[in-house]
């Protein structure tokens, strides 16, 4: 076989040690499917009501808000997976087995393209169920087939993204605790911009942080794309930035990874 | 030890030196392995020991000296001398999430050995290590002897021609070690090279072939069990008598020096073999002489220590469970 061919076979048993992995630790996905669920039940349960009369056009209710409110609890859905590879990364290189691996001659990326691949069925398996359940709860998407599989296509590239961003935060981590806390920040960057309620309203320093970060275009292209809203120079602005992050956390992820092993 | 037709170097290391940071973990050293034997590298915890074993086994880079492992020069043909080493690290390197059989599988995959040979393979080794009654359990629940021996296991997946163990019985109970001894012992047999480190003298001299002595990053001595326990004064037989008479009875007839008057004791070199002990118990039978109470020492790290750097082994060694060396 020549060396692109061990590489993919590697990659692909990493990637079957990953799903493995899933299935023996439910606690982790059930965690990461629970979070979004229950906030997603909070926002439209609790402030709904209140939150679509504010929508802009006014007179919104509790239906409204739930259209508002889902592409944002997907994007969130996906910085809580980001979280769990972190960890799982973390849980590798914290105990004997990466320096297991380091000593035979198999592929170098396998182990990180493993982990990349696994995290990714994990998310979009938590994005199906926690979509599933905004359907049962009133979420009324208008998209087209073809719509439906361009968001599926930028959850994947944020996903992707937000993905190697994790396998470095988690190559960086010392231990299984600081891993599960360091992707904190990203879950809380959904709340910094147009997730869950509008922009304009936000004072003028927060609201320009909010209109420039990373998750507002994403969101605006995925509500879009769903719902038919105005999509403008979103998805080009998203889909750089995931682009650029994927690349620099790769570089990150593979120099730590190769810094780590001189230790 | 195994016969082989040629007496190659399975390791040679010249001028090896590494630093971390400004601390000298390793300071020139030069060793050669042939193949088909035991080489056990000896030392307290902090030696470097383990650093040697990274070193090796291409974990980490060295700064200085030139290396050649299983015929490959480490530096330049890293993953030539992966293909031919397997490691057994110090701290278990077992995926707790998978059954034993499942690592098993994981290591035949990434060996790429197909589905046929891979089978055969696992089945081969879960029954010689006795691994088959918790083979569909995830590796969380095994014990810790249990959990080396998979480890050992998942090493041999690739039929590697040499292997490094890392202190392989630290903080397994008595019983755990003496079935690791006997598989290394198998592997042997089996011509493969083994390069154990340990903290143990007796493991050392029970498994290896030559010994070398590892002392801050430095090898203070290097030989056969049989040259170095030549070497080393602590291997003594005590015996206690119950009054002054007896003992200068029994100094007269042993014509021993080490006479302790106070406690009544007398202090007689000794490897401990049965033969000279008979032969000792015989002599003081004769001169009629009662011994009140007799005990063996075999000498231990320390003793090598004393004898070959005249400072005993730093106490990390006493706490050999929870220690880590780098």
């Amino acid at each position: 076989m020549t060396s692109l061919a061990y590489t993919l076979t590697d990659s692909a048993t990493m990637l079957r040690r990953q799903i493995r992995h899933i299935q023996r630790y439910p606690s982790l996905t059930g965690m990461l499917i629970g979070l979004p669920v229950i906030l997603m039940l909070l926002f439209v349960y609790v402030f709904g009501e209140t939150l679509g009369a504010g929508l802009p056009g006014g007179g919104g209710d509790r239906g409204a808000y739930i259209n508002y409110l889902v592409p944002g609890i997907l994007l969130f859905s996906v910085t809580g997976a980001a979280q769990g590879t972190a960890i799982s990364i973390a849980m590798d290189t914290t105990e004997g087995i990466v320096d297991r691996f380091r000593t035979m001659a198999i592929s170098r990326a396998s182990l990180l393209t493993g982990h990349v691949l696994g995290s990714l069925v994990q998310t979009m398996l938590c994005i199906a169920v926690v979509l599933a359940i905004s359907l049962a709860i009133g979420f009324r998407p208008t998209a087209t087939p073809i719509e439906w599989l361009a968001a599926a296509g930028v959850l994947t590239a944020i996903a992707f993204a937000l993905i190697w961003l994790s396998v470095a935060l988690g190559l960086v981590s010392d231990s299984v605790e600081t891993a599960s806390n360091l992707p904190m920040f990203l879950t809380i960057l959904p709340f910094l911009g147009s997730a869950f309620v509008p922009t304009d309203t936000m004072p003028t320093g927060l609201r320009w942080f909010a209109d420039h970060q990373p998750f507002t275009p994403v969101t605006e292209t995925l509500r879009g794309l769903l719902l038919g809203s105005g999509i403008g120079s979103s998805a080009l602005i998203a889909l750089a930035w995931c682009a650029v992050i994927s690349l620099l956390s790769y570089l990150w992820a593979k120099h730590s990874f190769h810094k780590r092993a001189a230790r | 030890m195994a016969v082989t037709t040629a007496t190659r170097p399975a390791i040679s290391v010249s001028g090896l030196r590494k630093t971390f940071g400004d601390k000298v973990v390793l300071d020139g050293i030069d060793l050669m392995v042939t193949e088909g034997t035991v080489f056990s590298l000896l030392g307290p915890n902090g030696a470097g020991k383990t650093t040697m074993v990274r070193i090796l086994s291409t974990l980490v880079p060295a700064d200085a000296g030139s290396i050649r492992v299983a015929g490959h020069d480490l530096a330049r043909e890293p993953d030539g001398v992966r293909a031919a080493i397997g490691v057994t690290g110090q701290f278990s390197a077992v995926d707790n999430l998978l059954t034993g059989e499942e690592n098993l599988r994981l290591m035949a995959d990434l060996h790429h050995l197909g589905r046929t040979e891979g089978r055969r393979r696992i089945a081969q080794l879960t029954d010689r290590f006795d691994l088959g009654e918790l083979a569909r359990k995830p590796a969380s629940v095994y014990s810790g002897g249990m959990r080396r021996r998979l480890d050992l296991a998942m090493t041999l997946v690739g039929d590697p021609r040499l292997i490094f163990l890392d202190e392989p019985t630290t903080g397994l109970d008595p019983r755990s070690r003496h079935t690791m001894w006997q598989i290394i012992r198998g592997l042997v047999a089996e011509g493969v090279t083994v390069f154990l480190t340990t903290q143990y003298l007796d493991e050392a001299d029970q498994l290896a072939d030559r010994i070398a002595v590892l002392d801050h990053g430095r090898i203070v001595v290097e030989g056969t069990p049989d040259e170095l326990k030549r070497r080393i004064p602590g291997g003594h037989i005590l015996l206690r008598f119950t009054d002054v008479t007896a003992l200068r009875t029994a100094a007269r007839v042993l014509a021993v020096a080490q006479r302790d008057d106070d406690a009544l004791t007398l202090q007689i070199p000794s490897d401990g073999d049965v033969r000279s002990l008979r032969t000792l118990l015989d002599r003081l039978d004769d001169a009629h002489v009662e011994v009140d109470h007799l005990s063996i020492h075999t000498p231990d790290l320390d003793d090598v220590f004393f004898a070959f750097t005249g400072t005993p082994a730093s106490t990390a060694a006493q706490n050999a469970v929870t220690g880590g060396d780098r």
